[in-house]
């Protein structure tokens, strides 16, 4: 399969451009239409990592164009996983996604599935190309179709979606005028090739520029601390398939970003010794997590909520790579994976909340734990990962950068991610509290007498990949050595 | 100075129209005024990516002369890399335009939903009118 990494992209973009075709003729096909293509790309996405992992760095240059002049797609440990990642968690949030679009969005389903192969499209883009331009077409793919997404969600939806377009075109622009920049200094555009001209023009100004606009721009599009006023309101308002897929993936295919720009098109030694930018990262992905926590709490709507944990989630791999040193890089980029795999199961059960109660706040979570066991199984699962209790994911990846931040000394760095447990500890608990029914809130007038509760699951199609994702968060968890030996290692730059 | 801004004069406008563009993205409470700036904002990059692409002195537009070959014994030739405008600029900006273009459509598609629900493009009335 010396295709595979072509067809991982290549598929989901001709298919969402065969899917009105596919639902002119009836559009109940669109939904098995996007399983299928998903299920195609991951296949050629596991392949891919296998070869990675197998034989090493795949290249692969479209129309056999050579690197400097065409555009090559380079795949790696990072972008392997990456890849598998992606497309895993897009077939999952398909197959999930058939009833939630069916009750929020009937008349729309065709252009749904459309938007939602071309978001796909996007993401596995950005993560798989070796050249900058080419990243920001993908980049402005994912982000587009996101926008298309956002706007048709709920009531406040087409505002929440125009401030994203707002501030995601800035954030693009930055990004294209460092690439612009870089251009000026070296001719090149793509990475390895700049990774070899650029060490010679560390001290130029324009470089550094370049080097500032693409941390904005891609800060913009990963909603770090300040820039982070578009998410929450974009993610809370979005339909619940469309906020399962963005809401993992954007925020970390735009670290993925920023580790690709920091560690591969510059050199470490560039990033972290000749500016101090590592330090800036740490500080700002410190307040982030402070921040996002404490919005966290504040919160009575449940998606918001977990709006705001993302983005303190974004303040810990901001901060794990501003420490600086192996060991917290190794830790962000398990946490990229982790982070993905939680925040999915956290979107997929909101999702299901809102099927069944028509809204998504705390309070629609009364005694939830006798109406939907099964569910609410996979929510302890993917909420005790999020708080980071030992045998699943979310431990380990907190554990190394607890560790990394303890070995560079950064004590704050330390003191916030242990804050941000102890919050999330609070977060998730009051939801159990509702969920259990010990507490009735004021407008719920006595529904949760336990007894006069029927058991009403949820349908198959949205149970079963909520209650995968929370078996992979156990076997991540359980087998998260055999990962970072196998892959994460290779991943992390040689400091 | 006034030498130092006259000389480099395409990359100073490029930089003003970056901001009156950021103004109105910012300052601006009418939606489609927003779009505006944004758009604005956008094509102060591609008039900064056309002018790095500029030489001095009389620089062409083609590579090759003759590309075809009209006539069998006109061989084509390469112009020497001083004496042609790079065109990998130009080339990236069509696709930059392209992308605007979509954006501003999605962009515009987005403002028709919120002006049919609000009947009203001004941002405050219609984060007032959503309470």
């Amino acid at each position: 399969m010396e295709q595979a990494p072509v067809l991982v992209v290549v598929i989901p973009l001709m298919c969402a451009l065969l899917s009105p075709l596919v639902g002119w003729v009836k559009k109940e096909y669109c939904y098995p239409w996007a399983i299928l293509t998903l299920a195609a790309s991951t296949i050629c996405a596991v392949i891919t990592l296998k070869t990675v992992i197998h034989t090493g760095v795949i290249h692969y240059y479209l129309g056999s164009w050579l690197p400097p002049w065409g555009i090559e797609y380079v795949v790696d440990h990072l972008n392997g996983m990456m890849l598998v990642l992606i497309s895993g968690t897009a077939l999952l949030v398909a197959v999930y996604s058939k009833r939630s679009v069916e009750q929020e969005l009937p008349d729309k389903i065709v252009y749904f599935y459309t938007v939602f192969l071309l978001q796909v499209t996007g993401f596995l883009g950005i993560v798989i190309t070796g050249d900058v331009f080419n990243l920001y077409v993908f980049l402005e793919i994912a982000s587009l179709a996101g926008y298309a997404l956002i706007a048709i969600g709920e009531e406040g939806a087409p505002l929440a979606s125009f401030r994203y377009v707002v501030l995601g075109t800035v954030g693009a622009c930055f990004y294209l005028l460092a690439v612009g920049y870089l251009y000026v200094v070296t001719g090149s555009l793509n990475m390895a090739d700049l990774a070899k001209l650029l060490p010679a023009l560390y001290g130029s100004k324009v470089v550094l520029v370049a080097f500032a606009f693409f941390l904005v721009g891609i800060a913009l599009k990963m909603a770090l601390f300040p820039l982070h006023i578009w998410l929450p309101d974009a993610y809370t308002k979005a339909p619940s398939t469309a906020s399962a897929l963005l809401a993992p993936l954007m925020t970390k295919v735009a670290i993925y970003v920023m580790l690709r720009i920091m560690f591969t098109v510059f050199q470490p030694s560039f990033s972290i010794e000749i500016l101090p930018v590592t330090k800036i990262m740490l500080w700002i992905g410190i307040i982030a997590i402070f921040a996002g926590a404490i919005m966290a709490l504040a919160q009575v709507d449940f998606k918001r909520m977990l709006c705001y944990i993302i983005v303190a989630e974004v303040g810990y791999m901001v901060g794990g790579v501003g420490v600086a040193n192996a060991v917290a890089i190794k830790g962000t980029i398990l946490h990229i994976l982790n982070d993905v795999v939680m925040t999915v199961g956290l979107f997929t059960v909101a999702g299901i909340i809102t099927y069944k109660m028509k809204h998504h706040n705390l309070t629609d979570f009364q005694a939830m734990f006798k109406k939907m066991p099964l569910t609410m199984a996979a929510f302890v699962v993917v909420a005790l990962s999020i708080i980071g209790v030992p045998p699943l994911c979310g431990f380990f990846s907190k554990w190394y950068l607890i560790q990394g931040a303890a070995m560079a000394g950064s004590w704050v760095f330390v003191v916030a991610l242990l804050f941000s447990s102890l919050v999330n500890v609070i977060l998730f608990f009051r939801i159990f509290e509702v969920g259990y029914g010990f507490r009735s809130s004021a407008d719920s007038h006595g529904h949760g007498h336990g007894g006069s509760v029927v058991i009403e699951e949820a349908p198959l199609s949205m149970l079963i990949p909520t209650m995968i994702v929370a078996l992979f968060i156990i076997l991540i968890g359980l087998y998260n050595q055999p990962i970072i030996a196998n892959i994460i290692q290779f991943a992390v730059p040689k400091l | 100075m006034l030498e130092f801004i006259v000389s480099k004069y395409n990359f100073w406008i490029y930089i003003i129209l970056m901001m009156i563009g950021f103004y109105a993205m910012i300052a601006k409470h009418n939606l489609v005024k927003k779009i505006i700036g944004m758009n604005i904002f956008q094509t102060a990059i591609i008039l900064f990516f056309v002018s790095t692409a500029y030489k001095k002195g009389g620089a062409t537009l083609p590579i090759l002369l003759n590309p075809h070959g009209h006539g069998h014994g006109a061989a084509e030739t390469v112009v020497a890399v001083s004496q042609y405008i790079n065109p990998l600029p130009h080339v990236l900006m069509l696709t930059a335009i392209v992308v605007m273009v979509a954006t501003l459509g999605v962009a515009l598609a987005i403002v028709i939903m919120i002006y049919r629900k609000y009947g009203t493009l001004n941002e405050d009335e219609i984060i007032k009118a959503m309470k």
